[in-house]
């Protein structure tokens, strides 16, 4: 699978918070508005500027905070492809795999906001045409990887009704 | 090689070896969803097809996060919860009857058990020697409808508290100092032992506050060993199971090991927007603060309101103050109520809210307004987390945010204490 677009960076510890106050869920439950405040308010009018198939590429710690669920599922409504980052928490790491949005940890200080990028998962490279740079990327877990491919958990137990042990 | 508290639960649990970095596959105890998050996971589990949940007994919703409804959308999310929990007999604590982390401890929870919930605080569990932690709703939903869930076994950081905390300064500081030195994402992906004889003289209560924290270090889970207080509390709500702990061995493996002192600790805050933003009060003394939060999951207890009352009682709280108090459970309510504590709190001019998340789920239940400072009690001080991302927030003990109240900035709180 081969994933191209640009990057829009952010530093580190991006909160579920940041991704999205849960203020604006008394206004609407549907995804697809909410995601429009996506990042909003650390950078107002972020959603306006994704075009669909970008990337979010970020420091450390990325989605650190609560465990509220909608922080990727909104992400993902906003357009992003994929979510870049130096390292994950662990939640948001568990919620959005199991949602089928790829995350990608990698050395992020090789790409500037703007760059053009290549994501090939299979290959376990980043592209980075703007710079020139190629950029590996950490594997996820071979399990993370299952759950990925069948499209998220929800797909997963679909399937198999269990994990197995 | 010993193993620690971790290893040892999902050892247990997943019927395997489970040295740290192994994926193992565990039986959970206990699966917590409430209002916020839960009504994602009735929805998982629609689209996971036809499911039905094999253990009921061992879910348990909880009506926290937006009580009394704010919005007809948690309204219709509360519903749906509520419904779901009648058609399938899963224990429902409905709005007002308290936090769900609170909850879990008062109600739910036991020594040895693999505990999870949709909520990141979901750790404070861990005081009484569960492996508990916090998932997404997802996550839940699969846990709901097999009654297992996957882990990666944590790496355990060990931390040894020494010394008898000094007048004035509480668990409350202690877990911040940590936090300022761990940094927030110090524990990710790990989970933390608190050990030492500082713990053996900290309350339930107090212990509680410490593993709320755990996870604004990024910890997994945050565990202590049981011990008479531990048993002590288990008895007073009525278990009369045999009370086992997991103990780590000697010998066990830690990816590190954190020796502190807190016999000269001092007051801590940590100011916006990061938790680990975390100083001596006195590098903050001064700051003018114009709403105080004392309360909510982190310092909502029995205790915490009764320090709080020792410092208002027959004093006022600063004009234009907006002091806002919310216990963590009706219990922790109705005791309060019974020792006059309440009438202190609101005769020094605070408003108590009823047992829920109240503002610190940005929503509802005092949203500050643009440039204001607040010095709340709870676990999170991010930009916006309040509702406002124009306001600041700062975070310290029940002490501290009684005398800011008092006096409109940030003091030193010993001095209201004798």
């Amino acid at each position: 699978m081969e994933l191209k677009g640009r990057a829009h960076k952010f530093g580190d510890h991006i909160n579920t918070d940041y991704i999205m106050s849960s203020r604006h869920r008394t206004q609407t439950l549907d995804y697809r508005e909410l995601a429009k405040h996506l990042l909003a308010d650390i950078r107002p009018g972020f959603y306006e500027s994704v075009q669909p198939g970008d990337f979010i590429v970020a420091g450390k710690n990325f989605g650190c905070g609560s465990s509220r669920e909608y922080a990727p599922k909104i992400i993902k409504a906003g357009g992003i492809a994929a979510v870049l980052a130096k390292t994950f928490a662990r939640i948001f790491y568990r919620n959005a795999i199991n949602l089928g949005l790829p995350l990608i940890e990698c050395d992020t200080d090789q790409i500037n906001e703007g760059d053009l990028i290549r994501v090939n998962l299979s290959q376990g490279k980043i592209f980075n045409e703007t710079t020139g740079n190629t950029i590996p990327i950490n594997p996820l877990p071979e399990f993370m990887v299952t759950i990925l491919n069948e499209g998220g958990l929800v797909n997963f137990i679909r399937k198999y009704g269990k994990f197995t042990r | 090689m010993g193993l620690t508290i971790a290893e040892k639960i999902l050892a247990e649990k997943s019927g395997t070896e489970a040295k740290a970095g192994k994926l193992v596959v565990a039986d959970i105890d206990v699966i917590m969803a409430h209002d916020s998050l839960g009504p994602m996971a009735l929805e998982a589990l629609t689209e996971m097809g036809e499911v039905s949940l094999p253990r009921p007994k061992k879910i348990c919703f909880m009506t926290d996060h937006l009580v009394p409804t704010p919005a007809r959308n948690y309204a219709q999310m509360q519903k749906q919860m509520n419904e779901f929990a009648h058609r399938w007999g899963i224990r429902l604590y409905g709005a007002g009857e308290g936090i769900c982390h609170q909850l879990l401890v008062e109600k739910e929870v036991r020594p040895g058990q693999v505990v999870i919930g949709t909520d990141s605080h979901t750790c404070m569990a861990g005081a009484l020697n569960a492996l508990a932690t916090g998932v997404g709703s997802t996550d839940a939903a699969a846990a709901m409808a097999t009654g297992q869930l996957w882990f990666k076994v944590p790496e355990t950081i060990k931390i040894i508290l020494l010394g008898h905390l000094p007048r004035g300064v509480f668990a409350k500081d202690i877990i911040l100092f940590i936090i300022g030195k761990l940094t927030e994402d110090g524990a990710n992906y790990q989970a933390v032992e608190f050990t030492g004889e500082t713990i053996s003289s900290l309350s339930m209560a107090s212990r509680f506050t410490m593993c709320n924290m755990g996870i604004e270090m990024g910890a997994k889970a945050a565990i202590m060993e049981v011990d008479e207080i531990t048993r002590q509390w288990l008895r007073q709500r009525g278990d009369q199971e045999e009370i086992q702990s997991v103990k780590a061995d000697a010998d066990a493996n830690y990816s590190q090991i954190l020796e502190i002192s807190v016999n000269k600790l001092e007051p801590q805050i940590a100011k916006p927007h990061q938790v680990d933003n975390v100083v001596p009060l006195k590098e903050v003394a001064g700051t003018p603060i114009h709403e105080v939060v004392i309360g909510t999951c982190t310092n909502g207890r029995l205790e915490d309101l009764e320090l709080a009352a020792s410092i208002l009682e027959g004093k006022h709280i600063a004009r234009g103050m907006k002091l806002i108090v919310i216990p963590a459970s009706r219990q922790v309510l109705l005791e309060a109520m019974a020792k006059g504590i309440l009438a202190k709190l609101i005769e020094a001019g605070g408003m108590v809210l009823p047992p829920g998340c109240g503002p610190c789920v940005g929503v509802h239940g005092g949203i500050p307004a643009d440039g204001e400072n607040v010095l709340s009690t709870a676990n999170r001080n991010f930009k916006g987390r309040m509702g406002n991302p124009q306001a600041n927030i700062f975070l310290g003990s029940p002490a501290a945010a009684a005398a800011a109240a008092l006096e409109g900035k940030i003091v030193d709180p010993r001095k209201y204490l004798a």
